[in-house]
């Protein structure tokens, strides 16, 4: 089980209320550092025209995707208010200062 | 098993849950609160909302949730029995019972159907392809949503309300959309032709093609929709039909139960069907002959008939005179009563083609029968007021296509109009609001704002076009109490205005975006969207070189120093100042476009070029090679300067008085770097002839012998608007010092976002030309904080990003293989 959490680098390379990519075989990973030093991650697709929300501005726990501001949830990728959609979540953790990423869901189609 | 508990309160079922159906509950619980036991079955999944403000849900200048009337905590405190998605199949009206389509049977003592009414669908082939939907509620805006994400074509089939309000919100979505109508004019049930005429030329600037006397005769495509076909044999192509040709009562239940319907369900005077015990109310019924189709009649209805069941005498319904107004934004329609070409009517138009504006009034027997208001609809509710009282209007009709204002001799301006009106007067039509009801909550519940008259009165609370009239009555009722609170916050996260925010910076010296969160109080842990950017700006526009600046409180294109475009990819474009460029700039510019595989080079109407489609992770390495060849960031994405357009002045041109080339390369090098609150663009015409279309800029200098003529607040983009004349000085350096003063006034005092031009409108160019061109130390000490905030930030962005600052932006965090891991750091 544990295998399948790859280490992707410390919670210091991701900018405080900013987001980085991963990038895997099958998808591009969104991961998001709020104000609050807590880790999100989000397939790197806008429900709405496929933008990349990791260049979005992040505020709480929401991130504000540049192509149209849609609104993104970052706890399930839910879009917010009268916007529907949803960008895919994926398990992530923080231990020790580092970000972990579960393969096993991440290379799944 | 009421009795069996005790209760003695009456059993009243509902038969829907739209708007008829919330609006009688809402006035039976204000009269009557405990006489009811009520349930309702809704067979939409959710709570009553507000159907004719679902255009502006689609357009997205309002979310669904700012449209819902009832919420699920107005159901529990009435103590209301709401089944969302229960469908009533049949009524036994001997048992007094109700059946529903999962089964259930629910007892009555009194019943209302409120069932509404079912958009009609044409008869032809194809009609119940996927991709054909009609505008009735949300599920079918959301159907439009979703088809206008995926883009493509649009044909709306029918030219009358609903349908145009359904082409201009997905227009407005980014569909390619046409509208076809069967009659020869649109709207032609409330419009005239002169007034069909304007409409049409709104709606098809607008980008919408509207095709009149056009009849469908096929829906196409196999397996969803692919087209749409005329009887003249035309073919549109389609990924979207959308089915708006009028409505139909909804009476299957009524007609099974052996009520007398005819078109719709027949009712008396007091919303009783031919079953003592059953009302109807709403788009259902037929009342004295007549269908109606509209809001204000609904609630007409809905007081009758809840005055009715709260036991309280009250004189019938006698039917309701209609008045139309088109919710989309920036067309301004009214019509009211009858205006058809009739022998005895008698009728005073005004036209004014300039302003687009359009005013028919129709008389018989000097009483107003009908109204047609076009592109200025002020006095609509007047007219209306006048039509409904059958005033006699002889001793008006000198000036009665004026309007309101005009009458009684001196203009009277907007507060003291509306506060002429009648007691009776309808103030929302939406809502059926007068305004003495308004005026009366004013004063007995002390209400003072918008959103006050809002709640209790519900006036201007759905499409909001009486809000101009309803905050004229609280300025009459509350003077100079009413206008220091009509102020604007910044967003959902302060109570503040940008301005008061702005202040309370360099006045309590707040310097870091959380000191201002926390000094003043914001609602949210780190603000939004739309505050982190203003604050981010004020900050170091107040601080310069003390504040650092927060890269996550930019936009992106801030952020990279490029534009992020549709795909994800960005566009670069180097400066090339005041329009001049060199071959050895041109072949490096080439070199990269080659090197880095850019799909698109393009001309800008900047006087510069624009590489399109660089990969995010190239843009390090792209801006590494332009640097090289001496090129820097255009800042094309900032807001800040962008561009100094030029013509060739004297140094080629046989016009040409000054040097104007020259200035806009010094002007440009000079202001280039600092952030404004929007994005600012300069033009240099070396003569009056002004090739270089200065008078639509920001700021323009147009060259002539004596000197230079200083323009401001031009605008070319979604507004247009010429310059002011500023002033004149004599020579090259008075020109740059004080278009770098006013530049720096700008920075100091417009709001973030806000272009020059509404500044300019705003603060009155008198008072900018006096900080500028008759206050020469104020000119000064401008001049020099221009120059401090510019030593802060005059510095390359690109250089800066090539060599490595924040390099992570550009870089992913990790590179993942199932077999391989690759942390970045």
């Amino acid at each position: 089980m544990s295998d399948f959490w790859f280490d992707v680098g410390p919670l210091q390379a991701v900018p405080l209320r900013g987001a980085r990519v991963v990038r895997t075989p099958r998808r591009e990973i969104a991961v998001f550092r709020t104000a609050g030093d807590e880790i999100f991650a989000l397939e790197n697709r806008c429900p709405h025209k496929g933008g990349p929300l990791s260049d979005g501005i992040v505020h709480g726990r929401k991130v504000a995707c540049p192509l149209h501001n849609w609104i993104i949830n970052l706890e399930d990728g839910e879009a917010t208010g009268a916007d529907k959609g949803c960008a895919r979540a994926f398990p992530v953790k923080l231990e020790n200062g580092r970000i972990y990423i579960d393969m096993s869901v991440a290379a799944a189609p | 098993m009421d009795q069996a508990t005790g209760s003695t309160r009456r059993k009243l079922l509902v038969l829907g849950n739209g708007m008829a159906a919330g609006r009688v509950l809402e006035e039976l619980f204000a009269r009557a609160p405990s006489r009811h036991d009520v349930t309702i079955l809704g067979a939409e999944p959710r709570v009553n909302y507000d159907r004719i403000m679902l255009s502006p849900v689609l357009s997205g200048e309002k979310k669904f949730a700012e449209i819902v009337v009832h919420d699920d905590a107005w159901y529990a405190r009435h103590h209301v029995d709401l089944r969302k998605g229960e469908t009533a199949v049949a009524i036994d009206r001997a048992a007094k019972t109700v059946r529903t389509a999962s089964g259930s049977v629910e007892r009555y003592d009194d019943l209302i159907i409120a069932t509404g009414s079912r958009p009609i669908l044409i008869p032809v082939p194809g009609a119940d392809l996927p991709g054909v939907v009609t505008f009735r509620d949300l599920d079918d805006v959301e159907a439009m949503l979703a088809a206008a994400a995926r883009g493509g074509r649009a044909v709306v089939i029918g030219g009358g309300l609903l349908g145009l309000e359904a082409a201009a919100g997905l227009a407005l979505k980014g569909m390619t959309t046409t509208v076809v109508h069967l009659m020869p004019t649109l709207m032609e049930r409330q419009l005239d032709p002169n007034a069909a005429y304007l409409l049409r030329k709104a709606i098809e600037k607008r980008g919408i093609e509207v095709l009149t006397g056009a009849n469908t005769s096929a829906i196409l495509g196999d397996g969803k929709v692919e087209g749409v076909r005329l009887e003249d044999g035309r073919t549109l192509p389609a990924d979207l039909v959308v089915m708006a040709v009028g409505i139909r009562p909804h009476i299957a239940i009524a007609k099974d139960a052996g009520l007398e319907v005819k078109r719709g369900v027949v009712v008396d005077d007091h919303l009783r069907t031919s079953d003592p015990d059953i009302y109807a109310v709403g788009e259902c019924v037929e009342h004295r002959g007549a269908c109606y189709g509209l809001v204000a009649p609904l609630y007409d209805m809905a007081r009758t008939l809840a005055a009715g069941l709260a036991g309280e005498q009250v004189p019938g319904y006698a039917g309701s005179a209609l008045s139309t107004k088109l919710k989309v934004t920036g067309v301004n329609l009214f019509s009211a009563g009858d205006f058809s070409e009739v022998d005895d009517n008698d009728e005073v138009v005004l036209r004014d083609p300039s302003r687009g504006i359009y005013k028919r009034v129709v008389l018989r027997d000097n009483k107003v029968v009908g109204a047609v208001l076009y592109g200025d609809t002020t006095d609509g509710s007047w007219y209306f007021d006048l039509l409904k009282k059958g005033a006699d209007v002889a001793e008006l009709r000198d000036t009665l296509i004026f309007g309101q204002a005009y009458q009684g001799g001196g203009v009277l301006d907007p507060v003291a109009a509306v506060a002429a009106l009648s007691d009776d007067a309808e103030i929302c039509g939406c809502n059926g609001v007068c305004k003495g009801v308004i005026v009366q909550a004013i004063a007995a519940k002390g209400l003072a704002t918008l959103e006050d008259v809002r709640v209790q009165t519900k006036a201007s609370a759905s499409c909001g076009q009486c809000t101009s009239k309803v905050e004229a009555l609280l300025a009459a009722a509350l003077g100079d109490a009413y206008a220091a609170a009509a102020r604007k916050p910044m967003c959902k996260c302060t109570d503040l205005t940008h301005e008061e925010v702005r202040g309370l910076i360099v006045s309590r010296e707040l310097k870091a975006q959380p000191a201002v969160w926390q000094e003043l109080g914001w609602k949210t842990s780190c603000g939004c969207p739309s505050c982190r950017p203003a604050l981010n700006y004020y900050l170091l526009c107040a601080w310069p070189g003390e504040y650092r600046d927060d890269a996550q409180s930019r936009f992106v294109n801030e952020r990279v120093h490029a534009n992020i475009q549709k795909d994800g990819t960005f566009s670069v474009v180097p400066r090339m100042w005041g329009g001049l460029t060199t071959p050895n700039e041109l072949r490096a510019i080439a070199d990269v476009a080659d090197k880095f595989r850019i799909p698109t080079v393009k001309v800008t109407g900047g006087q510069r070029i624009d590489l399109l489609g660089v990969r995010k992770e190239d843009l390090p390495a792209v801006w590494a090679d332009l640097n090289a060849a001496g090129m820097v960031s255009g800042q094309a994405y900032a807001k800040g300067l962008r561009t100094v357009k030029t013509c060739v002045g004297s140094d080629w041109c046989r016009f040409g008085t000054q040097d104007s080339t020259g200035l806009g390369v010094k002007l440009e090098r000079f202001l280039c770097g600092s952030w404004t609150p929007a994005k600012v663009k300069l033009a240099v015409s070396g003569c009056p002839r002004n090739c270089a279309e200065a008078t639509v800029k920001d700021f323009g200098i147009i060259c002539v012998e004596s000197g230079y003529d200083i323009h401001i607040a031009g605008a070319a983009g979604l507004h247009v608007r010429a310059t002011d004349l500023l002033g004149h000085v004599e020579t090259e350096e008075q020109a740059i010092e004080h278009v770098a003063a006013v530049m720096q006034l700008y920075r100091e005092q417009a709001v973030y976002l806000e272009r020059v031009w509404k500044w300019v409108e705003k603060t009155g160019l008198e008072k900018i030309r006096a900080a500028i061109m008759d206050d020469h130390e104020g000119r000064r000490a401008l001049l020099l904080r221009f120059k401090k905030s510019q030593r802060a930030v005059q510095r390359d962005p690109w250089a800066e990003r090539a060599a490595g600052r924040e390099l992570h932006e550009f870089m992913p965090l990790a590179v993942l293989t199932p077999t391989k891991r690759m942390a970045a750091e």
